[in-house]
């Protein structure tokens, strides 16, 4: 793989409770890049990057073992700073969740939990936040309004620019377009491309189009397994492994 | 019989079952308001009462009365059971501790409220006299927040449950701390149902009788501070029931605190409304 890592997995095993959900997982995800990770439901991908942000530390009997190292040093030590982290590491959910706030409120959410109080400082944040996440057009009359009023997929982009308001280096994206119509995943498609230029992305998604569509590289996952990763390109015209091969063909899912 | 005959007979019960829940409300109501109405003036309201409920004098040292123990069962009760209630749901996983502080408050809330009053008598009243004055407001006011903790804890418990995972994990995911989300995003959205509480908490305490009997003391001037004894005015109503030949001002002390307690109940709900509505956006 050339180019620079961003997050280097090594090892990485994960159970709940008896359950084991993740196997022996090594990756190399690259910076300013897409990495797409599909599989079929349960195969471990979400689980995947909750460890990521050590969001599976808000699951009961959840224990890991393994290494992910992210800016030389390993984020599952215990030691480790996770509300430091999840700054650094900023993800977006399945459900788009925005507060029940103004638009306003919930892009300054951020900078003001990390301490910005400034007005005019706050007001250049969410303006270049909405403009990052290219929603600003759609909102910038109405920013007092409530984000809930949004449609779906206008309360997806608010998300991802509440996200960059905190500038974070990496995005987790779980299926981020799967509750969005065709329309409102295509704009998010475009967002993504956008945003690779400057961040770091790894993006959760059933969409085997999507995956072809955004990413530069993909990962497999099958029952808590890496089965394969590779360029987007070669995983999906050239899989080396059978069962990649049977779900990226379709053969089952 | 046909069928559909045969129906009208558990259909027409269950109709007067539903119904019958209206007309007693309806009978309680328009008899106390029709009795107590007439005596309500401005007079009525703010002259003290007499001795030995002497016709012509006014109620007014048992509604401060009653607003004053009610403030100091809802200060006392409101943190406990708000910090109780964000402790259980948020800080806490599912577990045994869990399990048995809310079957305490489930217990807590079953309580008959004459042995919550004794309790009062021995241990504000008796116990702690010196700090609290005997029979006093405080007294009365502490003994009636047991009433209100159990009730506003749950309910409260009940609402922060009810705010979706997904904000706190968009917070958390934010870089913001546990106590962050909680205060910023998690009690803002759970407010109405944490008021909801506090209100039927103080509904209880602004009726409350038997446990007031045994620790306010009745006196019936106007208090001077929280150690004072005091005459809310449930206990009015029953002190002139079962004391005095002229039992007229019981309708009107009675119509006084059911409107009262009708006005509270509207309009917090209507504050609550339009609260929930603007978090909506609507």
């Amino acid at each position: 793989m050339s180019g620079e890592i961003e997050i280097s997995v090594k090892n990485l095993n994960l159970w709940f409770g008896n359950f084991q959900a993740l196997k022996n997982v090594n990756i190399d995800i690259p910076k300013n890049a897409v990495t797409a990770l599909i599989g079929p439901s349960g195969c471990g991908k979400s689980t995947f990057i909750k460890t990521l942000d050590r969001m599976n530390d808000l699951v009961d009997n959840v224990k890991f073992t393994g290494e992910v190292i992210y800016k030389g040093r390993n984020i599952l030590n215990s030691d480790t700073d996770v509300v430091a982290l999840r700054k650094e590491i900023g993800m977006v959910f399945q459900k788009p969740n925005p507060f029940p706030k103004s638009i306003f409120d919930n892009v300054a959410y951020g900078p003001r939990v990390h301490g910005i109080r400034d007005k005019k400082a706050l007001n250049e944040i969410v303006e270049r936040s909405l403009k990052g996440a290219a929603i600003w057009d759609e909102v910038k009359d109405r920013l007092n309004e409530s984000a809930l009023r949004l449609s779906g997929g206008q309360q997806q982009r608010l998300c991802i620019a509440r996200l960059l308001a905190v500038e974070p280096d990496v995005l987790l994206m779980d299926e981020p377009a799967s509750a969005l119509d065709p329309i409102a995943t295509s704009k998010i498609e475009d967002l993504i491309y956008e945003l690779k230029k400057e961040y770091t992305i790894i993006i959760v998604t059933h969409n085997m189009q999507q995956a072809a569509r955004v990413s530069s590289h993909t990962a497999f996952f099958f029952l808590g397994e890496l089965v394969e990763y590779a360029s987007t390109i070669d995983l999906f015209e050239r899989p080396r492994e059978k069962k990649t091969e049977d779900y990226v063909t379709g053969k089952f899912g | 019989m046909p069928a559909k005959r045969r129906e009208i007979v558990p259909m027409a019960l269950l109709w007067g079952a539903g119904i019958s829940t209206i007309v007693i409300l309806i009978v309680i109501l328009a008899y106390i308001l029709a009795k107590g109405l007439p005596l309500i003036s401005w007079h009525f309201l703010t002259t003290n009462p007499g001795v030995r409920g002497q016709t012509g004098a006014g109620i007014y040292s048992t509604i401060v009365a009653t607003v004053a123990v009610t403030g100091v069962a809802l200060l006392v009760a409101a943190p406990l059971s708000v910090g109780g209630a964000i402790y259980l749901n948020e800080y806490t996983r599912e577990n045994l501790l869990r399990k048995v502080i809310r079957q305490a408050a489930e217990v807590l809330a079953g309580i008959p409220s004459i042995i919550i009053g004794l309790f009062g008598f021995l241990f504000f009243v008796i116990y702690l006299l010196p700090y609290t004055g005997g029979w006093s407001v405080l007294s009365a006011g502490l003994t009636l927040a047991f009433m209100v903790l159990p009730i506003s804890l749950r309910i409260s418990e009940e609402a922060l449950k009810a705010v979706p995972g997904e904000l706190r994990e968009g917070s958390l995911g934010l870089g913001a701390t546990k106590w962050q989300s909680i205060t910023t995003v998690v009690l803002p959205t759970a407010l109405p149902g944490i008021i909801t509480g506090l209100i039927l908490g103080m509904g209880r305490a602004i009726g409350e009788t038997a446990a007031i009997l045994l620790t306010a003391g009745g006196a019936l001037g106007v208090i001077q501070s929280l150690r004072d004894p005091a005459c809310p005015m449930t206990l009015y109503i029953y002190n002139i029931l079962t004391e005095y030949n002229d039992t007229s001002a019981a309708y009107g002390t009675a119509a006084v605190l059911i409107i009262a307690i009708l006005a509270i109940t509207f309009i917090t709900d209507w504050l609550m409304n339009s609260y929930t509505k603007k978090l909506q956006g609507l």
